[in-house]
């Protein structure tokens, strides 16, 4: 009773420990004040008091002014993680030192963070704004741990300046960040796998890195983020394969697994018969490529690239490294053709040295390949041979090595070498030796009779684990020639009495009643000898009697009747089921009489049919379904994130996509320019449909632009020799060739080019992916329309917006001449897409247009149409939409404005809570409602952006100041309905951080 | 790649945790400790225990068990390998790698940890590296530092993080510049009941201990160095020099490495150099048994045979030994079985002897095997398998360094079965 009441206090006084933190933190005050209080509380008490006070004191010590004393705090707290200790309740405390300037206190307070911010996300989101100024340190160590941290704070609100982060630290100019850039690729995908599609570019960047630093660690995130994506392999492949000796080690090993991933799918199986193999054999592949496409029986040479591959690893065999090695060596046997797989042997014998861990997964390997190979590694048969002193899982891989190694040759030797280990003091060892020796005898057939007879002796011996594991084998092996070994048998049933283990004895029964024919007068007294103890008997040993009995009853029915019936009638009323059922159904199979059927005629012909003998295999057997040297290959089962090694493909995908380009222009140079008229419109036309192929979905040149670069390209010699070689590769170098020309033409032409020379027109700073609805597709019987701003300069026309519309017909069949109707309701001005020919069902196209909104709000309707009907739809710009960023330094802006005073000027002022703001959040909160540019600030409160109006090019400005806790947004126009518009919107962006 | 850390003690507590991701509960240990009750051994607990969500893989060193948990597919060599590497630098940092020392440096191994890993894959595991990032605590230090307030942690990153030659770093100085070579043979032969060499194989290592003022480049040559049949190399030696003149030409890191591990080919005949006179039997019926050892020195090419230490399992069924040393002593532990003795040093002309009785269980029967001898020992200022270096020579700068070369020959995984 008394101590029910105890427990019930002490719980209400845990519940209580829980009250309210501020409550807490009062009471915390007041005893961390009075040292005495924590005596006075109630006895039962002191557990929870202890912890409190333990934590009040680094609290305490926290938030003292002395350096030392809170790095003290910080450490004991890291010993308190490190014990597993539950340190959450500090965390406002430890987030507070988060910008310290001691190194060491920073680095802890970092540990401290990552591993508690996933429980108190809110009071993390307090550190952001540190980490965001320290990425911008000059120091890049501390650019690095910045982003090291941030990433690992798995925060779900902060995916997006994460991202950020990334796409910015994947451009250091220091290779380390841009290593830790490629880390929380990783960590961010994990957070968010929404985020990959923008991971995937980050990737695409970071794998074009020349840096050894950065290559392990992207390939890494490469492998984890988008392991299908093989495509972003080809420009990098020679690269990675000529990088690969100087990354780093751990590097290798990933880049080494992918490569071979890699290989499979590009390469044609080197493992033929008629193979020709070249270590320089790059000449004679380029000689030969005429050949092929005449000759298909022509023998196989291997492609340079895959050459490249394996040359470029065979020194990492000789790492320090045992996971380098270990990965060449699974490279080499999934990709080297069969004759040069004996390099790996050696440095795979050398890992055996290593440590007890190693030494497991290497012999694991070897079992695997030792089964399809002997030969690699029977020379050095020797390095197999188990020592007394190696643990258990080690000695049975070297025995199942050795048994897989066995051939007629070396046969004598393993079998002595065995017999020592039959008598190794590790019983469990030594049983599995005899079923190597059983393994044997039955591969070689040479020796089945000596291993017969060896193990007819290991009988007598005085270890029952032994003799029963002998028992077990011998039936295996009799099983395969039994009429020769009917001695073997009754020795076994002399045996019979002494063997105690359950399986054993069943085996010797199986092979009684099997065999009973060999042994007619042995086998009906072992069956008296049974029915006498079978209510003793473990279940697997009845069993084994009953189909003794049913056996015997079949052959010898004389003699064994009344015994059969007797044990027949035991197990009817055996406790186990199995038993009982294997009872009922013999004695309705043998026993005939008017219930039972047709069965019973073939009684004989059930029980004592043929049977096929077992095969004895090795364990390794089908574990080369998995890669080498993987974890899945080490358990025997797929692990989650394997990935499946492809098939060696038929024919070998195009190889070029692995050139990379390089400027060709001087060597192009040399042929003859082409001197006919209509060939050069034809070339016109070409470049034309290259150029909107290449730039209609990322540019949008205005059309002087594109006048004035074809100009240069039909005039300059290059593009005819270009266009008239079609092979890929050149079509490469014609993008980069097409590229130049538009700067070229963009130089010669910059005069018409920005619309006002004092304004310098700049790109967009954010440019936002959600799309608006237009048609929605049970309106448009079929056809559904969504538009996106794209905030770029319309090539249509100066004063028009830019829109980018996706068509896609969800009907199932093809809807034919989608278009705008040429009648326009309104007075917009609209920049029509070309009519749409056809559409094919489920099918979605991009096309882009143009609207004059006139700077105003006003929907733009009109009729989108197609061959049969007619939908009117109208478009709704948002006000942040007409405008087109522009870029001018400070000291214009602040002129600027000081212009737009009075009338056209409109602010406003809201309340904001400081801790969110920093100058990202803000930056990207304005111009995500508006396409503004952002104007750098030399004042650390004030955000500036300048923009002008798309069809009248009026300025905007606009400019946000923050003044704790207040942020004043001000609006400089000389358009005022716009300038107010512009206002609501940038008001509720900043207030909804 | 690796999710978390646990670090386990022989009596089975954690006593350190460290996570790279999200935390992973400490429960899913019970996995390991499960896998530690069925296996007989401590070593015999198998290195990769798959569970329902995370696969456990651990290694075992100084009787403490690193454990990491992983997720997914991730080849298994590479979290060994990081593992050993994890020791190697908590070894060489605070001298043992023992549980107490990581209790007592809890906060660097923290940090060193932090620095390791950065979401489950290796970032800076070169020792110069990370001395750089975090110092080793000495004695000295950590007063200065507390009266100081200075830190263990670097405010730079490493110089060699970014050079191509990560693992050395810029403006070491010395006073004296000296460069020491040992040449470490091991021994592994399984020797058979009549005196039969069954296997024998030389395995060796070239480690370093180089203290040279900048950025030497040295080259070492050997006399025969075709008798290194397979070879593995310190990332700093240039393998294509290797490949063409058989030369080792390499930038060194900064005090002690291991430069190079080679294996002597087995075409070669392998020199024994003890020789091990036994009788151990065992009489049916009795329960006595007679045990005699005797050592001999045999091809050490006129070299003493020193440290020898020869131990033995001996049979379940012995109950004591009563034995009688002509040199050395030695220890039998009766719950173990394990019977260890100390010889020392093997005197050519009075052959070192162990001679005496055993006392076994009555009524047991005879055991069926006969115990395997391990044997230890060394030979100082010989190379069993006769490699010689040839020549040191250093490039790059100016003055004239100090350079030793030690040869030194031991038993790796030397037994004899009786």
């Amino acid at each position: 009773m008394r101590n029910a009441l105890v427990s019930a206090e002490n719980l209400q006084l845990t519940l209580k420990s829980d009250f309210s933190s501020e409550e807490q933190a009062l009471t915390n005050n007041h005893s961390s004040g009075n040292e005495e209080k924590p005596t006075k509380k109630p006895h039962f008490f002191l557990f929870f008091n202890h912890f409190e006070t333990m934590n009040e004191d680094l609290k305490e010590m926290l938030e003292s002014n002395k350096e030392s004393l809170k790095l003290e705090a910080m450490k004991r707290i890291v010993g308190l993680i490190a014990k597993g200790k539950n340190a959450s309740e500090l965390f406002p405390a430890v987030v507070k030192n988060v910008a310290s300037k001691n190194i060491e206190l920073k680095k802890l307070v970092y540990v401290y963070l990552v591993r508690y911010a996933e429980e108190q996300q809110d009071l993390a989101l307090l550190s952001i704004s540190t980490f965001q100024r320290a990425l911008k340190d000059p120091n890049q160590l501390i650019r690095a741990s910045a982003l090291r941290v941030l990433s690992s704070i798995r925060v779900p609100i902060i995916v997006p300046i994460m991202m950020l982060a990334i796409k910015e630290a994947a451009t250091d100019l220091s290779p380390y960040v841009r290593k830790t850039a490629a880390h929380a690729i990783q960590k961010l995908f994990s957070l968010d796998p929404d985020q990959k599609e923008h991971l995937i570019e980050v990737i695409e960047k970071l794998l074009k890195d020349k840096s050894t630093l950065v290559a392990g660690s992207v390939v890494m995130a490469f492998e984890e983020v988008c392991p299908d994506r093989i495509d972003l392999i080809h420009k990098n492949y020679r690269k990675l394969c000529n990088l690969l000796v100087d990354v780093e080690e751990w590097g290798q090993v990933v880049i080494i697994h992918m490569l071979t991933r890699y290989a499979r799918t590009q390469f044609v199986s080197p493992w033929r018969e008629d193979a020709v193999f070249d270590e320089n054999s790059e000449k004679a592949f380029y000689d030969s490529e005429e050949e092929r496409r005449v000759d298909q029986s022509k023998p196989y040479i291997m492609d340079p690239d895959h050459r490249l591959l394996l040359r470029n690893t065979k020194p990492l065999l000789q790492s320090r490294n045992t996971a380098v090695v270990m990965a060449v060596s699974q490279l080499y046997w999934h990709l080297s053709p069969k004759h040069e797989l004996s390099i790996i042997t050696k440095s795979l014998v050398r890992l055996l040295r290593s440590h007890r861990e190693v030494q497991y997964i290497v012999l694991q390997n070897i079992a695997t390949m030792s089964i399809q190979r002997k030969g690699m590694f029977e020379p050095f048969m020797k390095s197999f041979y188990v020592r007394s002193t190696d643990a258990t899982h080690i000695k049975t891989l070297k025995l199942e090595i050795l048994t897989n190694l066995a051939n007629e040759a070396n046969i004598s030797t393993i079998l002595r070498e065995f017999q020592t280990y039959v008598k190794s003091q590790d019983k469990a060892f030594a049983a599995a030796t005899i079923q190597a020796i059983g393994c044997c005898a039955t591969n070689i057939s040479e020796v089945t009779d000596t291993c017969l007879n060896g193990l007819v002796l290991l009988l007598s011996n005085r270890d029952e684990t032994v003799v029963a594991e002998s028992v077990v084998v011998i039936k295996k092996l009799l099983q395969t020639q039994p009429s020769q070994h009917s001695d073997i048998i009754k020795h076994m049933a002399k045996l019979f009495d002494n063997i105690t283990v359950p399986m054993a004895r069943a085996s010797i029964l199986w092979l009684m009643g099997e065999y009973c024919e060999h042994v007619p007068k042995i086998a009906p007294d072992v069956l008296r000898k049974m029915a006498k103890t079978f209510t003793d008997e473990e279940d697997i040993v009845k069993l084994q009697i009953v189909n003794l009995a049913a056996k015997l009853y079949l052959t010898n029915s004389k003699q064994t009747k009344l015994l059969t019936q007797y044990i027949l009638n035991l197990g009817k009323y055996d406790q186990n089921y199995d038993i009982r059922d294997r009872t009922r159904f013999i004695r309705q199979l043998i026993v005939p009489n008017e219930k039972s059927g047709a069965l019973s005629k073939y009684a004989r012909r059930i029980l004592m049919a043929p049977k096929p003998a077992p095969v004895l295999q090795s364990a390794f057997k089908d574990r080369d379904r998995f890669q080498l040297g993987t974890l899945s290959h080490t358990l025997n089962s797929q692990a989650s994130g394997y990935l499946e090694l492809s098939d060696w493909p038929a024919v070998a995908p195009d190889q070029s996509v692995r050139n990379v380009e390089v400027a060709g222009a001087p060597a192009l140079s040399k042929s003859k320019p082409a001197k006919s008229n209509e060939k050069q419109k034809r070339i016109r036309s070409t470049c034309l449909r290259i150029m909107q192929h290449n730039y209609s979905l990322n540019y949008y040149l205005p059309p002087q632009i594109i006048q004035k670069t074809l100009n240069i390209m039909t005039k300059y010699i290059l593009i005819h020799i270009v266009l008239s070689i079609s092979s890929p590769f050149f079509v490469n170098c014609m993008c980069s060739l097409l590229h130049l020309c538009v700067f070229l033409a963009c130089q010669f032409d910059a005069v018409s080019w920005p619309v006002r020379v004092s304004l310098q027109a700049s790109s967009p700073v954010f440019v936002p992916e959600t799309s608006h609805e237009l048609l929605h597709r049970m309106t448009g019987k079929g056809l559904s329309a969504q538009y996106r701003f794209t905030r770029q300069p319309c090539i249509y026309g100066n004063s028009m917006v830019s829109l980018q519309l996706t068509l896609s017909n969800r009907t199932d069949q093809a809807l034919e001449n989608i278009h705008i109707s040429e009648k326009s309701s309104t007075g917009q001005n609209i920049h029509r897409f070309n009519a749409i020919e056809r559409l094919e069902p489920q099918a979605s196209v991009t096309v882009s247009m143009g609207v004059d909104f006139n700077d105003s709000t006003q929907t733009a309707n009109f009729q989108l149409c197609t061959k049969e009907d007619e939908f009117s739809v109208s478009i709704q710009p948002a006000v942040g939409e007409l405008l087109l960023p522009i870029t001018m330094s400070e000291a214009d802006f602040t002129k600027e404005q000081g212009k737009l005073v009075g009338m056209n000027e409109s602010s406003a002022t809201i309340t904001i809570t400081p801790e969110n703001v920093s100058s990202q959040s803000v930056n990207r909160k304005v111009v995500s409602v508006a396409n503004l540019g952002v104007i750098p600030s030399g004042q650390e409160n004030i955000y500036r952006f300048a923009g002008k109006t798309v069809s009248s090019g009026s300025l905007v400005l606009v400019s946000v100041a923050l003044k704790d806790p207040d942020a004043m947004i001000t609006i400089n126009t000389e358009k005022t309905v716009m300038g107010s518009m512009l206002l609501r919107q940038v008001k509720t962006a900043v207030q909804g951080m | 790649m690796i999710h978390s850390l646990f670090l386990i003690n022989a009596s089975g507590d954690i006593f350190l945790e460290k996570h790279w991701k999200s935390v992973v509960s400490r429960s899913v240990c019970d996995y390991f400790f499960e896998a530690l009750e069925r296996a007989t051994e401590p070593e015999n607990v198998p290195p990769v225990i798959p569970t329902p969500h995370h696969f456990l893989i651990n290694v075992l060193r100084h009787r403490i068990y690193f454990v990491a948990v992983i997720q997914s597919e991730v080849p298994p060599l590479f979290v060994i390998e990081f593992l050993h590497r994890v020791v190697d630098t908590f070894q060489d940092y605070f001298g043992v790698c023992t549980e107490a020392a990581i209790k007592d440096n809890v906060v660097v191994v923290y940090e060193l940890l932090e620095e390791m890993l950065d979401n489950g894959f290796p970032l800076a595991t070169e020792s110069n590296i990370l001395k750089e990032l975090i110092k080793p605590p000495t004695i000295l230090r950590t007063v200065v530092n507390t009266i100081t307030g200075s830190t263990n942690v670097g405010e730079q990153l490493p110089t060699g993080q970014l050079s191509v030659v990560p693992w050395r770093r810029t403006g070491v100085k010395y006073t004296n510049n000296e460069a020491y070579f040992d040449v470490v043979e091991e021994i592994d032969a399984i020797i058979d009941k009549s005196g039969s060499t069954i296997t024998a194989e030389i395995q060796g290592v070239v480690d370093a201990c180089v203290k040279l003022t900048g950025m030497p480049d040295l080259t070492l040559s050997f006399m025969n160095p075709r008798l290194l049949d397979d070879v593995s190399f310190h990332p700093c030696v240039r393998f294509k020099r290797w490949e063409a003149e058989r030369i080792l030409s390499f930038i060194p890191p900064d005090g002690n490495f291991r430069l190079l591990s080679y294996h002597v080919s087995s075409q070669n005949l392998v020199a024994i150099p003890v020789y091990v006179k036994h009788n151990i039997s065992f009489r049916e019926g009795s329960s006595q048994g007679r045990f005699e050892l005797t050592l001999g020195p045999k091809q050490t090419m006129g070299k003493a045979v020193e440290s020898v230490l020869v131990s033995s399992q001996l049979p379940r069924g012995v109950l004591n030994a009563n034995l009688n040393p002509s040199q050395g002593t030695y220890t039998f532990d009766p719950v173990t079985k394990l019977l260890s003795w100390d010889v020392g040093k093997i005197n050519p002309q009075k052959l070192p002897s162990l001679k005496g009785s055993m006392s076994l269980q009555t009524g047991a029967s005879k055991p069926d095997e006969n115990p395997t001898i391990n044997i230890q020992f060394k030979i100082q200022q010989l190379a069993i398998s006769g490699l010689k270096v040839n020549r040191l020579d250093m490039y790059g700068e100016k003055y004239k360094p100090f350079k030793g070369i030690k040869y030194m020959t031991k038993a790796g995984k030397f037994q004899v079965r009786t």
